[in-house]
């Protein structure tokens, strides 16, 4: 797949998830446990993908120092319930600072 | 993206005071709130923005994205993957993943919006964490009308100029060098972060995907560790929901 091919199957997609919501009758899918493990699925996937984005490079480990240091930032700006903003501009500013070093 | 969330918190609270002041005009708050919503959206475009440009997409690319797919978990788990050296497989299939929520979204506001024709397709184009927060956080079909509305709108505007912003931004200067490969997981941490404050069964889950990621990252072609953490849900089927 090339990259215009994933960005153009990726709206149609997200759309059609969207549009499938006004269709189908509420009682198909509205059932709780439906809805909860709908509603956990981010959890997981993002925690994953902080992972992987941190660690890895292809399937391959790769450890590289500034990035790591950029993610621990950027970590501990989450847990000082540090705005949106301000985390990613101190994990990137740590992460090219590491890099100057 | 969970500022929805919380603005419409406010909104809640805001009207359960004594009774409405002389002159006020609840639709009025609304749009205040519905602004609120979309100002913090943007900077979540800028960083996605970047982080598009930074993981190999072009600018055009990043802003069709935003423009028409217009679900940020979605957007920026593709561009995770793929900045990872996922395939394109796996990247549409963790974006797909993600954006399953928007149907239960939808399913919601079909009863509350009641619409039909062109206007139910461009009301499902909006169907996104933020408008349906802020559409069931009021007292009258008619408020939670004139929220999904304009937050829909001021959501949209915003997240496309910053999307178009950040990856301007970030195709002029070396991605590497000013640190923009942390933005993603940064990126993700803030959005995990509230939720893992808030329930226990979330933790347990955001630790179990991580540890399955993590184990799977040597042995498995890029973009299936993420796609596989999706069997850390096992847990909630077994596990009775209660807050931490």
């Amino acid at each position: 797949m090339t990259s215009w091919a994933l960005v153009l199957s990726t709206c149609a997609g997200c759309y059609a998830l969207k549009v499938l919501g006004y269709l189908v009758p509420a009682r198909v899918l509205h059932k709780p446990a439906v809805r909860r493990l709908v509603e956990l699925v981010p959890v997981a996937l993002l925690a994953a993908l902080i992972v992987v984005e941190a660690i890895a490079d292809g399937s391959r480990l790769h450890l590289d120092p500034a990035r790591l240091a950029g993610v621990a930032v950027g970590g501990v700006a989450v847990w000082r319930r540090a705005p949106f903003l301000v985390v990613v501009v101190a994990a990137a500013l740590t992460a090219g600072l590491v890099r100057l070093a | 993206m969970r500022r929805g969330r919380q603005a419409a918190g406010v909104s809640g609270a805001a009207s359960d005071a004594e009774g409405p002041p002389a002159g006020f005009e609840p639709a009025r708050g609304v749009r205040r709130d519905a602004a609120a919503v979309s100002l913090a959206v943007g900077a979540y475009g800028i960083a996605f923005g970047a982080a598009a440009v930074s993981a190999g997409l072009s600018v055009l690319q990043a802003c069709v994205l935003s423009l028409a797919a217009f679900t940020g978990g979605t957007q920026f788990a593709v561009v995770g993957v793929i900045a990872g050296g996922g395939g394109s497989g796996a990247a549409l299939a963790s974006g797909l993943l993600l954006g399953s929520r928007n149907t239960l979204y939808g399913m919601r506001l079909a009863p509350l919006l009641r619409v039909r024709g062109l206007r139910r397709m461009l009301a499902a184009l909006g169907t996104i964490d933020e408008t349906t927060a802020m559409a069931q956080a009021q007292q009258s079909p008619a408020l939670a009308r004139t929220a999904y509305w304009w937050t829909f709108a001021g959501v949209y505007a915003f997240w496309n100029l910053a999307t178009l912003l950040g990856a301007l931004a970030g195709s002029v200067i070396d991605p590497i060098r000013f640190g923009l490969d942390a933005v993603v997981p940064a990126a993700f941490l803030a959005l995990l972060g509230p939720r893992l404050r808030t329930s226990r069964l979330d933790r347990r889950i955001a630790l179990t995907g991580a540890v399955i990621a993590g184990l799977l990252i040597p042995v498995t072609p890029a973009g299936v560790p993420v796609l596989a953490a999706a069997a850390a849900l096992l847990l909630a089927v077994r596990t009775p929901e209660r807050a931490s």
